[in-house]
């Protein structure tokens, strides 16, 4: 664990000191505070769209960050060359594997704390009204759903050749998960076979990342989710990462290190 | 007198598929035996493209062999606990630019478990040994190829290892740059360290090196003690070289 706490603290200090977290973080606070100071059509409840548009960047700015760090790791060590002399060390590419998870999920967490922090500042102030434990579980199932998708994404720099080719398909994917995932059920039964089984078979197969959103439940101050249903959620998110991350080592193992 | 092996290669053989089918299969490393001795400095020498720093790459885990095996303190290459004694440092400088020379040297450390406290002073002694005390907090994209290199020699001694291995550590030094690695490997084989290095500044190899092998085109021509193979053919080793690689000097028209 060492090794992979050491290699996950190269990542972050690499995400701290690039610009893309804090133009992401300055951007959604800008934008938040510009909806704040708006009054559309004379709303009472404005605060609601200030929270919705402020969850929805930062989903944006979570999987921007995710896909955007991740993409870049294990590509820029072969292209850097820096892959070397970390391998000349005591250190497997299955440490490489899953320290470069390590480093990508934590930093992920962090700027999501940072995201949140700012989202209950902004939400509490207006609504003087503090639920702090839906915040939580709202932060932890997004965190969940990085995880999966920082683990897909690690699977797809040991398959494809360049960073951004990799970030947009994996973006591609993970919002067509979001945004499909939960109608392919219905849509595979409208279809004719063999079609509808392949449907209902990617339906089965794919990550449910869209169960991880519950910006709903937060805008509209419904009640906790149960523990038991987060539980539930986040052993299914570790499975669904650990399967993609021993791909991302099947695949990583044999790779030849030159570029 | 029975010499504690530390390298070792036995009919090591390296196989690449070439790049264009018709051109079949390139043997970069044809069934190689070498045996480097605790304390030794050993000078691994060939031209370019003789299989010097594929014979590395096996060694250090980069790249399966074909056939034969390959040992570094009798633990086979291929396990990465073979590598807890070993310091690298490669030909050209390739660390993480966005950190500095002593998180460089922390994150280093930490790979190899060097306790906390060890960590703090080993990192001031290597400073202090490449220099580089003034610019420790200083980001490693800001320092110049001379520094560079000498933060690489520093994160190769960081786990105070038993082998270094060092692949033509003075390429693209200045004079006073490749003095002061040379005065570091002879102080490191004063300290008892074994040293294996590749290099084409043969003067070098001469000065500092008890024993040398030349390979060419993957084989290995000739091993010995630099001693006995200048006394044997009677000139220097850059000759010895030349005349082994079968060099012909143009002839002036």
């Amino acid at each position: 664990m060492n090794t992979i706490f050491a290699l996950s603290g190269v990542v972050i200090k690499e995400l701290c000191r690039r610009k893309d977290f804090y133009v992401l973080f300055i951007l959604t606070a800008v934008l938040t505070a510009l909806m704040g100071f708006a009054n559309f059509f004379h709303d009472d409840k404005i605060v609601r769209y200030l929270k919705e548009i402020c969850l929805l960047l930062i989903w944006v700015s979570a999987l921007v960050i995710a896909i955007g760090t991740t993409a870049r790791q294990i590509p820029a060590e072969r292209e850097n060359r820096t892959i070397f002399p970390l391998l000349a060390k005591p250190v497997s590419r299955a440490q490489v594997v899953a320290g470069k998870f390590m480093g990508c999920w934590l930093a992920c967490g962090l700027a999501l704390i940072v995201f949140y922090i700012f989202f209950g500042v902004i939400s509490g102030s207006r609504e003087h009204y503090w639920p702090v434990l839906e915040w939580f579980q709202a932060f932890w199932l997004q965190w969940v759903m990085l995880a999966v998708v920082v683990a897909m994404v690690l699977l797809g720099s040991v398959v494809f050749a360049a960073p951004s080719s990799n970030g947009t398909i994996c973006f591609i994917v993970v919002l067509g998960i979001l945004l499909l995932g939960r109608y392919l059920n219905q849509i595979a039964l409208r279809e004719p076979e063999p079609l509808k089984t392949v449907v209902y078979g990617l339906y089965f197969m794919i990550p449910h990342l869209e169960w991880y959103d519950i910006r709903d439940f937060v805008i509209y101050d419904r009640n906790l989710i149960d523990w038991t249903s987060c539980g539930l959620a986040t052993v299914y998110g570790a499975v669904y990462s650990a399967f993609l991350l021993f791909a991302t080592w099947l695949v990583f193992r044999r790779k030849a290190l030159n570029v | 007198m029975h010499m504690q092996t530390i390298l070792e290669t036995k009919n090591l053989r390296v196989e690449f598929k070439a790049q264009s089918p018709s051109r079949g299969i390139k043997v970069a490393v044809k069934d190689l035996n070498l045996k480097v001795y605790a304390g030794e400095v050993f000078g691994f020498l060939g031209p370019n493209g003789a299989g010097k720093t594929t014979t590395m790459n096996v060694l250090l885990g980069f790249v399966n062999a074909t056939s034969g095996s390959a040992f570094l303190f009798e633990v086979d290459v291929r396990q990465p606990i073979a590598r807890q004694r070993i310091g690298y440092l490669p030909e050209l400088t390739y660390y993480y630019k966005f950190l500095n020379a002593e998180e460089l040297l922390r994150f280093y450390g930490r790979i190899f478990r060097v306790p906390s406290g060890d960590l703090d002073r080993r990192i001031d002694e290597l400073l202090k040994l490449v220099e580089l005390e003034h610019a420790r907090k200083r980001p490693i994209k800001t320092y110049s190829k001379g520094m560079q290199q000498r933060v690489g020699l520093a994160q190769a001694l960081i786990n105070d290892p038993d082998l270094l291995i060092l692949d033509e550590p003075t390429s693209g030094l200045d004079p006073i740059g490749r003095m002061k690695v040379r005065e570091i490997i002879q102080r490191l084989k004063q300290l008892g360290k074994t040293v294996f290095f590749s290099s084409h500044e043969l003067g070098e190899v001469e000065t500092v090196c008890d024993r040398v092998a030349i390979i060419n085109q993957g084989e290995l021509k000739v091993e010995g003690r630099v001693s006995e193979l200048v006394a044997k053919h009677n000139t220097n080793l850059e000759n010895i070289f030349l005349n082994i690689i079968g060099y012909q000097p143009a002839l002036a028209a």
